[in-house]
């Protein structure tokens, strides 16, 4: 087992990382990055078919690409990354080795075989079902059995990092209780496994009907069901993205939580109610109950939003502490013109939690209510909030962290720095243009997923105002912008791994050290009680969001009292 | 910190909300168990008792 147990100590910044750990966290995020390529090039093509003066695509290829963009993106990216992100905050932070890194590997390998095999089924044309691949529309069998695979290997992957937290508290290798990144991510890792164990649910059975052994699955079940593994699997990103944060601030700035308490209770709200969300898809359909429906994504449901307000105010907050003890106290926002913006980790970070909050947060509490949801049901405003919320937070999240693992975990240095200086404002900026216009043109009822916004030829054809044309115009140039920041990602991670210069700053030991020693592992790995409350520029950024929030919250009502007229 | 100190601080009782979200079991059963109960079974039960149209 010795051989087993070789650990690299990366001088820089004193993470220690397990042989088999540090490479099947190479391994999960580059096929990630791969996956973010192939769904970045679908995504310039989804957005150039609905920008109307350019409609690029046949309407058969536009449902075609708009299928693997969805899962390219929502699933394969992101959970391949995820995984990473629990092998990294599980045997890395707590400086232990990994549990069962064979079965890891069996996981890994199902996950490549079924994303590879679901993207064959949809590129072979007889699987443009959406995403959602919503019964009685069938995809080809091998469709849902990738996924199948997927799911399994994903779920193997969240049962090794829970053995490997076993594995550190047998060896004894932190003290108390878990650190709160790593908590963040036993949170995305239990929200995972309700999501997989739901998506087997419902996918083992539906490609059974696709092989013809069974007759019938019932639309409303399907639907119920899928989304609890539809809409939980961005719920994983929300726990995922948001222990991002909380680990950049230790890095970039040694930030330690306001308090790990109040951290902790809110990533609890999330493990009990975050997966509830799953019922605002099903707010319009007949046959759940109003009671059914306004419990789970309202009472239950603003529990964890309550814990994402709380999240929203503990990161900025932790970071204006740590900026305010090094001297930054001129007025409410020295500390924020002082951050290093044109450090990616940073600028790239803060850029996702400001619009994860404003912009998809916001937009999340909006449609959620049920009699809201009404005005925008199926508009092409929830990709406009879902791009807020997995795009701007989970996705820039991931970006910027790779900016620190790069010359961490691969050893290299970053190529083209100026390029990486710059690609979190590109992208980012080019994701809240995009997020914003998709809302406004779904606000005026353009549906989402539909090839031809002017109904061209059919019999009963809608005009849409003007200024839908124009928005939709919009959504194609500020994709457009946001591809170029998600290329310039690319160019820079994969540049990195092949012309970057090679990072000598290792130490290798044969068994782990397992106390963090070095300041960045210390910092993400400790405990730090709470580090109070002076922050008093996020306090007034936190009132700003609230009024926000209220007003966009109470405009949507008067809206909705505008759609039909009473008589 | 004398030997009395730190046997006072070794016997204070864990409270029971460290002791909740120390457990990562327990916490993956409550992350199971209240959105299965609460969006699928009681989801699951309102479509099935749907009547059949006749």
């Amino acid at each position: 087992m010795n051989d087993s147990r070789n650990f690299r100590i990366d001088t820089p910044t004193g993470l220690q990382y397990h042989r088999d750990a540090e490479l099947l966290i190479k391994a999960n995020a580059f096929f990630g990055v791969v996956f973010l390529l192939i769904g970045g090039v679908l995504a310039l093509l989804v957005s150039l078919t609905r920008w109307p003066s350019v409609h690029l695509l046949p309407a058969d290829w536009f449902y075609l690409t708009l299928t693997a963009h969805g899962l390219d993106m929502l699933v394969f990216w992101i959970i391949f990354f995820e995984i990473a992100v629990l092998y990294f905050c599980s045997s890395t932070l707590l400086r232990c080795r990994l549990a069962t890194p064979r079965i890891a590997w069996l996981g890994f390998a199902l996950m490549l075989i079924g994303a590879v095999t679901t993207n064959v089924a949809i590129f072979r044309g007889d699987s443009s079902v959406m995403m959602t691949s919503y019964v009685p529309m069938g995809a080809h069998p091998s469709f849902y059995l990738g996924l199948i695979l997927f799911a399994v290997g994903a779920l193997i992957g969240c049962f090794v990092f829970l053995g490997t937290l076993v594995v550190a508290k047998n060896d004894k290798t932190y003290e108390g209780s878990l650190p709160l990144v790593t908590f963040g991510a036993l949170t995305a890792s239990i929200i995972a496994i309700f999501t997989i164990a739901s998506g087997a649910i419902i996918l083992i059975p539906t490609f059974l009907w696709s092989i013809g052994y069974i007759h019938q699955i019932d639309p409303l079940m399907y639907r119920t069901i899928w989304w609890a593994f539809g809409h939980s699997s961005q719920q994983i990103n929300v726990a995922a993205h948001v222990s991002v944060w909380y680990a950049i601030a230790a890095i970039v700035f040694g930030a330690k939580p306001m308090s790990e308490k109040v951290s902790r209770t809110a990533f609890l709200l999330y493990i009990a109610f975050l997966q509830l969300a799953s019922a605002h898809h099903l707010l319009s359909d007949p046959g759940l109950s109003s009671e059914w429906k306004i419990f789970n994504t309202s009472y239950f449901m603003y529990f964890a939003v309550l814990a994402s307000m709380v999240h929203g105010l503990t990161v900025p907050g932790a970071i204006e502490v740590a900026q305010r003890k090094k001297g930054y106290t001129k007025g409410l926002y020295e500390w924020l013109r002082r951050a290093p913006w044109s450090n990616p980790v940073f600028s790239g970070m803060f850029i996702s939690l400001i619009g994860f909050g404003f912009l998809g947060g916001i937009s999340g509490v909006m449609m959620g209510t049920e009699q809201l949801n009404m005005i925008i049901h199926n508009t092409i405003y929830v990709p406009g909030h879902f791009h807020a919320t997995v795009v701007i937070g989970t996705t820039l999240a991931f970006m910027s962290l790779t900016y620190f693992l790069i010359p961490s975990l691969f050893r290299r240095e970053v190529w083209l720095p100026g390029v990486a200086k710059w690609q979190p404002y590109v992208f980012g900026f080019g994701m809240y243009a995009f997020a914003l216009v998709m809302m406004g043109a779904g606000t005026l009822g353009v549906p989402r997923r539909h090839w031809d916004m002017s109904f061209a030829g059919t019999a009963l054809p809608h005009e849409f105002p003007g200024s839908a044309y124009l928005m939709m115009g919009l959504v194609g140039i500020s994709g457009v912008l946001a591809v170029i920041g998600g290329g310039m990602y690319i160019l820079v991670t994969v540049g990195s791994l092949l012309f970057g210069r090679k990072v000598e700053s290792s130490t290798f030991a044969q068994k782990g050290t397992p106390i963090p020693r070095a300041p960045v592992a210390a910092t993400i790995g400790g405990h730090h009680g709470g580090a109070g409350f002076a922050a008093p520029g996020t306090f007034t950024l936190a009132i700003v969001f609230l009024v926000a929030f209220v007003l966009y919250y109470f405009i949507n009502w008067k809206y909705l009292s505008t759609v039909w007229g009473i008589s | 910190m004398s030997q009395n100190e730190t046997t006072d601080a070794d016997d204070e009782p864990i409270p029971v909300m460290q002791q909740i979200l120390d457990n990562p079991f327990l916490l993956l059963f409550i992350g199971i168990t209240v959105p299965t109960v609460f969006y699928i079974v009681w989801g699951v039960m309102e479509i099935v008792t749907i009547p059949v149209a006749k």
